[in-house]
C-alpha cells in the first residue's frame, strides 16, 4: 500500500515536472507566434528606408532609429569591449590578485544592477553636465552593461585555453605579455568573440536606460552630441501611443529586435562550441 | 635581457591591472553618484521618504511607499509562480531528460531569457492585458468582493505585471537550479537509490543537499524580477496606489524611474527619483551578494564551481 503511494507520487511528480517545460514553452511560444505574425506583415523596404511621416499619416519607417540604435550600440561598444577584454585578461592571468578579485566581483556586481539603475547614473555623467539628453549618454549607459559581460566571458574562456599553450610560450623564453597576446589570446579569440557577442544581443535590446539618456528624436541625426532615436524606445513609444499604424511598426520593430537577438546568441554559440572542442583537445 | 623582460611583465601587469580597476571604479561611481545626486531628496524627506504615500510632482511632495509595495508585491508574486515552474524544468533537464534532448531545452529556456523586456511589453499590451481583461471580466461577483480579487477590469494591473515577470525570470533561476543540481554527487543520487528510493525521493534528496543552491537560485530570480523595467512599466498601469488587488493597477520603483525621469522638471522631483534609483541599487545589491553566498556555499561543500550569475543567454557556454 506504502509503496503503491510512494510510486504514484513519483511518477506525479516526474509528470509535473514535464508540465513545467511545457509551461514554461507555451508563453515562448505565443510571444514569438505574435511577434513573426503581427511583425513580417507590416514589415516593408519603407522601414528601414524611411523616417516617421507625421502623426497620422500612414506609411513610414524607422530608419533612423535603426541608425540611432547602431550609433547608441556602436559607442558604447568601441569604449567597453577593449576595457572588457583587457580587464578580462588581467583576471584570468593574475587570478589571486586582490585586484583580479575585485574585478571579478564588480563584474558580477554590475552584472546584476538593472539596466534602468545604470541609466540614471549614465544621466548623472553624462546628460546633467551637458543639460543635454545625447547620443553620448545613452552610449555611456549601453557601454557600462556590456562591461561586465565582455569582462567575465573573456575571463572565463582564456582559463579554457590549454595551460600547457601558455607555458610553452614562456619556455621559449616570451614574456609574460608576449605569451598572453600572441598565443594566448588568439587561442582564445572565439572566446572573446563570444563575449562580444553576448553583450551585443544582451544591449541591442535595452530600452529602460536610454529612456532618458538619448532620450528620442524624429529627426535623422548622426550628431552624438543630440538626442537620438532607437529602436526600442521607438517601439515603446509606438506601442503606447493610440494609432493602429504606429502599432503595427511597433510590432515591426520587435521583429527585427528579436531577429538582431537572436542572431547574436547564435552566433556566439557557435563561437564558444569551437573553444570547448579546442580544449577537449580534438 | 632578463632585466628587460621582467620591466616588461611589471609594465604589462600594471597596465592591465590599471584597465581591470575600471570595472570596480564603475560601481563605486554608481553608489557615489547616485547617493550624491540623491541629496535633496534625503534631506528634505528623510526616513518619512519611504513611509509616505503621496507622490505629488506638482506639489513637491514625494513618498515612495506605493512604488516600493508594487515593486516588492509584483516580485514576490512572480516568484510564487515561477519557482516551481523554473524548478521543475531544471528537475526535468538534469534528472528526467534523456541526454539527447537536454541541450535544445537548456537552449530554448535561454531564449526565454534572450527576448528584449521592450517586446514582452509589447506582447503584454496586446495579447496578455485583453487576455487578462476577459478574465477579470469572467470573474463571479461574489469572488470580487475578496480583497485580492477588487477593482475594475482593466487588464493592466498587478496580474499582468506578475504573469510578464514570471516568465521573465523562469530562464534565471532555472539556470541556477541545474547548476546546483549538477553539483550534487552522484553517490548522492546512488545512495538513495540503493536504498529503495523512488525517482523522485532521490531528486529530493538532491534537492535537499542542494538547498542552499536552490535558495540561492530564487534569490538571484528576485533580484532580476525587481529592476525589470520594461515589460512592467507597459503593463502594470501606473498608478501609485497600495493594494493587495491583482485587479488593480500600481507601479514600480524602476517603472515610476522610466516614466517620470525624462519629464521630472524640479530639482527636488529628480533627486526624488534618484533616491528611488539608489534604494534599487542596493536593494539588488544585497539580494545578489546573498544570493551569490547561497550559491557558493553549496560549491564550497561539494567542492564544484557553481556559477552564480550565468550569463544569459548561453549560460552554460562560459
Amino acid at each position: 500500500m506504502r509503496n503503491r503511494w510512494r510510486k504514484a507520487l513519483s511518477g506525479t511528480i516526474v509528470v509535473l515536472c514535464i508540465g513545467a517545460v511545457l509551461v514554461a514553452l507555451l508563453p515562448l511560444a505565443l510571444v514569438l507566434f505574435y511577434v513573426v505574425t503581427q511583425g513580417i506583415t507590416s514589415l516593408n523596404l519603407a522601414f528601414f528606408t524611411h523616417g516617421p511621416v507625421p502623426v497620422g499619416e500612414t506609411g513610414g519607417g524607422m530608419a533612423n532609429a535603426i541608425v540611432g540604435s547602431l550609433m547608441v550600440t556602436g559607442m558604447g561598444a568601441i569604449v567597453a569591449i577593449p576595457i572588457g577584454v583587457i580587464a578580462g585578461t588581467y583576471a584570468a592571468e593574475y587570478r589571486g590578485t586582490r585586484i583580479a578579485v575585485a574585478t571579478r566581483f564588480a563584474a558580477d556586481t554590475l552584472n546584476g544592477v538593472p539596466s534602468i539603475v545604470i541609466g540614471v547614473f549614465a544621466f548623472a555623467i553624462a546628460v546633467l553636465p551637458f543639460h543635454q539628453f545625447s547620443a553620448m549618454a545613452g552610449s555611456v549607459a549601453l557601454g557600462i552593461m556590456m562591461l561586465p559581460l565582455v569582462t567575465r566571458t573573456t575571463e572565463e574562456l582564456l582559463l579554457l585555453v590549454p595551460q600547457s599553450l601558455r607555458e610553452g610560450a614562456l619556455a621559449l623564453g616570451a614574456t609574460r605579455a608576449r605569451a598572453v597576446f600572441t598565443v594566448v589570446v588568439p587561442a582564445a579569440l572565439p572566446g572573446i568573440i563570444t563575449g562580444v557577442l553576448l553583450a551585443l544581443a544582451r544591449v541591442a535590446g535595452e530600452t529602460a536606460p536610454l529612456l532618458f539618456t538619448a532620450l528620442n528624436n524624429q529627426y535623422f541625426t548622426a550628431d552624438p552630441r543630440q538626442p537620438i532615436s532607437t529602436l526600442t524606445v521607438q517601439v515603446f513609444t509606438y506601442a503606447s501611443s493610440a494609432y493602429t499604424d504606429l502599432h503595427r511598426q511597433a510590432w515591426a520593430g520587435a521583429l527585427v529586435l528579436v531577429i538582431i537577438v537572436f542572431t547574436c546568441s547564435l552566433l556566439a554559440r557557435f563561437a564558444t562550441a569551437r573553444l570547448e572542442r579546442m580544449q577537449r583537445g580534438s | 635581457m632578463p632585466s628587460s623582460t621582467r620591466s616588461d611583465d611589471t609594465l604589462f601587469k600594471v597596465g592591465t591591472g590599471a584597465v581591470a580597476l575600471i570595472v570596480p571604479a564603475v560601481v563605486v561611481g554608481i553608489a557615489v553618484m547616485l547617493w550624491r545626486d540623491s541629496r535633496l531628496s534625503i534631506h528634505e524627506f528623510g526616513w518619512g521618504f519611504w513611509t509616505t504615500a503621496t507622490w505629488d510632482p506638482v506639489s513637491g511632495v514625494f513618498g515612495a511607499r506605493p512604488f516600493i509595495w508594487g515593486t516588492l508585491y509584483s516580485s514576490i508574486l512572480a516568484l510564487l509562480v515561477s519557482t516551481p515552474i523554473a524548478l521543475g524544468i531544471a528537475i526535468y533537464i538534469s534528472e528526467l531528460s534523456p541526454a539527447w534532448l537536454q541541450r535544445p531545452l537548456v537552449f530554448i529556456t535561454e531564449l526565454l531569457a534572450a527576448i528584449p523586456s521592450i517586446v514582452y511589453g509589447l506582447w503584454g499590451i496586446f495579447v496578455l492585458i485583453p487576455f487578462i481583461r476577459s478574465i477579470e471580466l469572467a470573474t463571479p461577483a461574489a469572488m470580487k468582493a475578496l480583497p485580492l480579487f477588487s477593482g475594475p477590469p482593466l487588464g493592466a494591473g498587478m496580474l499582468a505585471a506578475a504573469t510578464v515577470l514570471a516568465i521573465m525570470v523562469i530562464p534565471f533561476s532555472s539556470a541556477v537550479a541545474r547548476e546546483v543540481l549538477r553539483a550534487v554527487p552522484q553517490a548522492q543520487r546512488e545512495g538513495a537509490y540503493a536504498l529503495g528510493a523512488t525517482r523522485w525521493e532521490a531528486i529530493r534528496m538532491a534537492l535537499f543537499y542542494g538547498r542552499t543552491g536552490i535558495v540561492g537560485a530564487v534569490m538571484l530570480g528576485f533580484g532580476r524580477a525587481l529592476g525589470e523595467t520594461m515589460a512592467v512599466t507597459m503593463v502594470i498601469g501606473n498608478t501609485p496606489q497600495v493594494s493587495l488587488s491583482l485587479y488593480k493597477p500600481q507601479y514600480t520603483m524602476a517603472a515610476v524611474l522610466a516614466n517620470e525621469f525624462a519629464e521630472a522638471a524640479t530639482p527636488l522631483h529628480i533627486d526624488a527619483l534618484v533616491e528611488i534609483g539608489l534604494v534599487l541599487f542596493a536593494m539588488t545589491l544585497v539580494i545578489n551578494a546573498i544570493s551569490r553566498a547561497f550559491i557558493w556555499s553549496l560549491g564550497r561543500q561539494t567542492r564544484t564551481r557553481v556559477d552564480p550569475v550565468p550569463a544569459v543567454p548561453a549560460a552554460e557556454a562560459a
